[in-house]
């Protein structure tokens, strides 16, 4: 049985989540840049005497797949990590994954992790 | 073209008038003729001109090696150093260097700023023109402020470094002006100083000043990790990086030649002597990185031609070609080794220039005392350098020369930035530095959002409201 956990972090934090996780075991990970916002909100700035706001703020989206009895593990590994205790930490959600399969050699399932 | 037609045909009328006239000739020696007068001022305005242009190449290598997310705040301390600091020298400094009151035996001066420039009758250097003079002096003002940018990128507040950089172009570079090019007391030594156009003056002060910035802020977050072992963090434009070093290196052909105040024939000797350093500090940079690191990395080939060019800026009147070759080279040798130094010792210069610009301006500035063959209009004699038999005097000379500077310019320096520091602050928060200084500092990103193809994903304008004028 394999998941997903999805995470969306602080860039800066990558680098400490990226240790953490190959403390936990984990060996391949996906890893995009993102904008997002969450109840922290935005702010005002001004450009050449005209105001706009700043409602998304860069993110890292990583995500791994993983057996299932791994997950809880993975995701403790991350959030411990990449917490600073200040606003716009980010998130962690896992789903189940119904397929998985590695491209080079065939190998499918949790051979495949 | 019709312009060039007028000239060449005052030149030959000139010419003409000397050859048809064998006592004007004669005198012409003792009185320089108006055409001689013209070309040199011409001639140092022009060099001039391309030192300011250095300022754009400066801006350019430290906003390629440093991150996107500063690159605003890089480029604004870059353009405030050469407007705020030409400023600041003009009212202030220029006086201090070249003032008509000598202080302190030497060591301090005084004048009043820029009052005489439009008095024909004024002093003058040379064949120029107080109005040619302060052009010059004022490029090369902003040059020494410019360098220390660098060294304390990603995490300076902005108004703090504009403070320093008033304070470094209004007091701390005119009072060295003043002990040597100004006639201090590195001018009235028995054996002077020498450094024709500024590898300590301008460029060693720059770059100490950058080390004590450099040291007095700590590293940017995330370079030392937890193991002490220094990381690397890239810089984002590598183009950015060589196009700005190749605009640095036309603008030395202002700087060197340029300081020969004339337009005579030691000037295409000079510029072959730069051109030549240059080209050596920059293979030699290469090889000494590629043997060491695996790969030639090409923002230390850049910094290497930066090096030679450095280097040859102090001996540029007073040695031989082929020297310029081997002073040049080993610049860019000293440089690679210079950074890595650097990096160990937990000083964090995202730049290189207290490598390119201290050290190595130190190096060219003793090299002087090793091969100076020929006078340079400062060492008053020929042959005075140890391997041409003039013995270890202008070393001791030279020795004291940049220990003196070096322990005034960045104890000053030191002493200004831990001002700084307990007043208005030096560094930004820590929030700041990792969200990026362009839109806290400056309220805007250095790249919109919507250039090089990027969506303008989550940004929106509310323009309701201008601020009111």
């Amino acid at each position: 049985m394999l998941h997903l956990v999805t995470a969306v972090i602080k860039p800066h934090k990558l680098d400490d989540v990226k240790e953490a996780l190959k403390g936990v075991g984990v060996q391949g990970m996906t890893v995009s840049e993102v904008k997002g916002f969450g109840r922290q909100g935005g702010h005002t700035e001004t450009y050449r005497g005209a105001e706009y706001t700043i409602d998304f703020v860069p993110k890292v989206k990583i995500e791994i797949v993983c057996g299932t009895e791994d997950a809880e593990k993975v995701a403790d590994a991350i959030a411990t990590a990449a917490q600073t205790g200040k606003i716009g930490d980010g998130k962690i959600w896992m789903t189940a994954v119904d397929r998985l399969a590695r491209i080079r050699t065939g190998e499918m399932g949790t051979d495949a992790v | 073209m019709k312009r060039k037609l007028l000239i060449g045909a005052g030149l030959v009328g000139a010419a003409l008038l000397l050859l048809a006239n064998p006592a004007a000739a004669q005198e012409a020696e003792e009185v320089a003729p108006a055409s001689q007068i013209v070309l040199d001022n011409v001639f140092v305005f022009l060099c001039a001109i391309l030192v300011f242009f250095m300022q754009a190449g400066f801006a350019l290598v430290e906003a390629g090696l440093t991150r996107a997310k500063n690159v605003s705040n890089i480029f604004m301390k870059n353009l405030m150093d050469g407007m705020a600091g030409i400023l600041a020298f003009a009212l202030v400094g220029y006086g201090i260097g070249f003032g008509g009151s000598e202080l302190l035996g030497g060591w301090f001066g005084f004048g009043f700023g820029i009052s005489g420039i439009e008095d024909p009758a004024a002093a003058q250097v040379l064949n120029l023109s107080p109005a040619t003079f302060f052009f010059f002096q004022a490029a090369f003002a902003a040059v020494a402020a410019t360098i220390v940018s660098g060294a304390m990128a990603e995490r300076t507040k902005f108004k703090s470094y504009f403070i320093y950089s008033l304070v470094i172009t209004a007091v701390l570079y005119p009072t060295v002006l003043r002990w040597t090019w100004g006639g201090g007391w590195l001018a009235q030594l028995d054996i002077p100083f020498s450094d024709f156009a500024g590898s300590t003056i301008v460029h060693a002060t720059g770059g100490w000043a950058a080390l004590a910035g450099a040291i007095v802020l700590g590293p940017r977050l995330g370079k030392y990790g937890k193991d002490g072992k220094p990381r690397a963090i890239p810089g984002h434009n590598v183009p950015f990086v060589v196009l700005g070093a190749l605009i640095l290196f036309i603008g030395w052909f202002g700087f060197n030649p340029g300081s020969e105040l004339a337009a005579d024939n030691l000037v295409p000797q000079l510029a072959v002597k730069t051109l030549l350093a240059a080209c050596a500090g920059a293979v030699v940079a290469m090889i000494v990185n590629w043997a060491r690191d695996g790969k030639p990395d090409v923002t230390m080939a850049a910094n290497g031609m930066l090096a030679g060019l450095v280097a040859i800026t102090a001996p540029v009147g007073a040695v031989e070609t082929w020297a310029a070759l081997v002073i040049g080279g080993i610049g860019g040798a000293i440089v690679v080794l210079s950074v890595s130094f650097f990096d160990r010792m937990r000083v964090d210069d995202p730049v290189g220039a207290i490598s390119v610009h201290g050290v190595v301006g130190t190096w060219g500035t003793l090299s002087i005392a090793l091969f100076a063959r020929y006078d340079d209009a400062f060492l008053g004699r020929e042959d005075a350098g140890l391997f041409y038999g003039g013995g270890i005097d202008q070393l001791s000379t030279q020795a004291l020369f940049v220990g003196v500077h070096f322990v005034f310019v960045f104890g000053a320096a030191f002493l200004l930035f831990q001002a700084i520091k307990a007043t208005v602050g030096l560094r930004v928060t820590e929030e700041e530095e990792l969200a990026g200084l362009d839109v806290e500092e400056h309220g805007h990103m250095g790249y919109a959002p919507d250039a090089g193809g990027s969506s303008s994903l989550g940004t929106s304008s509310s323009s309701t409201k201008p601020v009111s004028v």
